[in-house]
């Protein structure tokens, strides 16, 4: 289980591919991509977003369904999704809604 | 302090927008990411974990009140309120938009800063003793050396594209505060017995994956030769150090590759050849230089001044503590450096808001001849106070969070940003900073355990300088946790030493209690309460800590 993340381009905030294709703010609304199809597919839209100068640097991150909700498995992707671990007021976890990059 | 000049201004103003069309050009698609990025990091823009970055050059730690009141805007304006002071004596914001940072460079040009060679492989900003043209036990003020060297390291056309970063220190007296021998190149200032400037050479220190205590390569460079033989240390690196692998690039790999004494050859024969020409430096322009630092007039202590002050401390406890760890000694009678801790009990070390900065800048102004100091030790430093403003400026610190009386001790921790910002961490540092300052926070038991330097890392980068921490701390990621390394022995002073791996990690859990530990079998060993954590170490090494820790040695 895995999901595709970049940072984009004009600003640097940490976002991921949802399953519309575009590149979200919030974790929850990431794609899950299972299998290696699904994993390619979802690189071509990202070398497309690369190329469309909306993101920088994507690369795949493993998942794991943690008490029935989706997270990565690494601590550093969890604080990239949720922000620095001791400034609660910064960062994705300090603003409830997402938008849609 | 050193004020631009024409060239300086036109400079720095070109290059601000010379990267406002390389941004411009890079979002409008002119420039790919691999082309891009260079440039970004020329100009002190990193990528990090949650946004971009930028870190601002504070030439060898000195600013003035306006220059932090600058800082204090940027963070307000263009970042989440607050800046982050580094190890390299260097502020860093973490949350600038890339479209924002051309406007952020146009904002510190006004105030003479300006983010150039703060990052890739070039020679960095020079760093010095914080306590730099004030010090009680200064030979001389390093900072006019720093600025020659900054001035001639500037775009320096052959130093520009180095094996690997560079790093010089200078520093002004015997007591290394400046960590000289854990850069690329670190300098000593002395006199030698006809009295006249000179230098301590020291070549090839640095921490990182491979810790290394530089060698000294002269015992004294006349002050005239700075320049030729900085020059020839540079070339002679710029032609054999190693570009094959950057892990073994910097200049501490090839000291160690080539030895000491080829190396010293190496730098002697280009030394000659450089020498007696454009690099020597002119008795009047160090003297043009120096003139920018000048000593402040200070004002010459008054009768019953420090009877004043003394009866101050005796009627305020907080503040005779405050004044016992905080102040240093000035080399003006009546006065003082003021050490401004960012690492009040439970927060992010180096961190200050911009309302803090402003505070530090009002009391620069009004209290300190408006000079103001970043240390390596991510500390602010006003240089000059009179030890009767003291009560004072205690007060005014106090009620911005800023009155924490720890420097030097336990809780005055080191820590570089980690994994809750840094791109190239494996684990997190300033949580565990946190941790432990709120484990000593009470005062009478950090001063009880008196000098001790704690400096923690978050990968194996040693931005933290866990290296040359009397307790260092390393975080690494191991099967996907966080661990922490713990290092003894190490210290960053003129008695430069590496710490030393006591044993197996701890867990993110188990690591503030492994060195309360550490800390309780030194006070449990110490022959008297003057003989500090390093000194006890030396004398009775690591097993008495590693049974401690381990239940065996």
């Amino acid at each position: 289980m895995k999901a595709l993340t970049a940072n984009r381009l004009i600003d640097g905030e940490v976002v991921w591919l949802d399953r519309a294709s575009a590149w979200v703010e919030t974790l929850a609304e990431a794609q899950v991509l299972e299998g290696a199809a699904a994993e390619a597919e979802a690189f071509e839209l990202a070398a497309a977003a690369v190329a469309g100068r909306l993101i920088v640097d994507p690369y795949l991150i493993d998942m794991e369904r943690v008490e029935g909700a989706l997270q990565p498995v690494r601590l550093r992707e969890r604080i990239r999704a949720s922000g620095p671990t001791m400034r609660p007021d910064l960062g994705k976890q300090a603003r409830p809604r997402s938008s849609a990059a | 302090m050193y004020r631009y000049d024409e060239f300086d201004e036109s400079f720095v103003s070109s290059r601000v927008a010379q990267f406002r069309d390389q941004v411009r050009r890079r979002l409008s698609g002119d420039l790919t990411e691999d082309q891009f990025k260079p440039l970004r990091l020329m100009n002190g823009v990193y990528l990090q974990l949650h946004a971009y970055m930028l870190r601002v050059a504070i030439p060898y730690g000195t600013l003035n009140a306006r220059q932090m009141r600058k800082l204090a805007e940027v963070a307000r304006t263009y970042d989440r309120g607050y800046g982050h002071f580094t190890t390299r004596q260097n502020i860093q914001f973490n949350w600038p938009r890339l479209q924002d940072v051309p406007d952020i460079l146009a904002e510190l040009a006004e105030v003479e800063m300006h983010a150039i060679q703060t990052s890739g492989n070039c020679i960095r900003n020079v760093t010095a003793d914080h306590f730099a043209g004030a010090a009680a036990d200064e030979v001389a003020d390093p900072r006019p050396y720093a600025e020659i060297l900054r001035q001639w390291s500037s775009l320096h056309p052959e130093f520009s594209f180095l094996p690997r970063k560079f790093k010089i220190a200078v520093t002004g007296a015997a007591h290394d505060r400046a960590a000289v021998q854990v850069h690329d190149i670190g300098l000593q200032l002395m006199r030698d017995e006809a009295g006249a400037i000179g230098f301590t050479v020291f070549v090839g220190g640095g921490l990182g994956r491979t810790p290394m205590v530089a060698r000294k390569v002269r015992d004294f460079l006349p002050e005239t030769d700075l320049l030729a033989y900085t020059e020839a240390i540079l070339r002679v690196y710029n032609r054999y150090g190693r570009r094959d692998n950057k892990y073994k690039a910097r200049v501490k790999i090839l000291m160690h590759e080539t030895g000491l004494e080829t190396l010293r050859a190496d730098i002697e024969r280009e030394f000659q050849e450089v020498r007696s020409g454009v690099l020597d430096l002119p008795k009047a322009e160090v003297d043009r230089i120096s003139a920018y630092f000048a000593p402040p007039p200070f004002v010459p202590e008054q009768a019953g001044e420090a009877d004043a002050f003394a009866r101050a401390l005796a009627s305020d406890p907080a503040l005779a503590t405050f004044a016992e760890r905080n102040l240093a000694p000035h080399k003006a009678p009546g006065y003082a450096s003021l050490t401004i801790s960012l690492k009040p009990i439970g927060e992010a070390p180096g961190d200050a808001s911009a309302e803090q900065m402003e505070l530090v800048a009002d009391l620069a102004e009004t209290f300190g001849h408006d000079e103001i100091r970043v240390s390596h030790e991510q500390n602010l430093v006003l240089p000059h106070v009179r030890k009767a403003d003291v009560p004072e400026i205690f007060r005014r610190l106090r009620g911005a969070g800023l009155a924490e009386a720890n420097a030097g001790l336990i809780t005055d921790i080191i820590a570089c940003p980690g994994m809750d910002y840094c791109a190239l961490a494996t684990a997190r540092s300033i949580p565990v900073a946190q941790r432990i300052s709120e484990r000593f926070a009470a005062s009478g038991r950090q001063r009880e355990i008196g000098d001790l330097k704690v400096k923690i890392s978050g990968c194996i980068n040693a931005c933290g300088h866990h290296h040359v921490g009397h307790i260092g701390i390393l975080g690494v990621e191991k099967k996907g946790e966080e661990y922490y390394q713990i290092t003894l022995g190490g210290s960053g002073d003129e008695n430069t030493s590496i710490g030393q791996i006591v044993g197996r990690g701890f867990s993110y859990d188990g690591i503030v209690d492994a060195v309360e530990t550490v800390v309780d079998t030194y006070l449990g060993l110490r022959q008297s309460p003057q003989e500090d954590f390093l000194a006890a170490y030396r004398r009775v090494g690591d097993t008495p800590f590693k049974e401690a820790l381990y239940g065996t040695a």
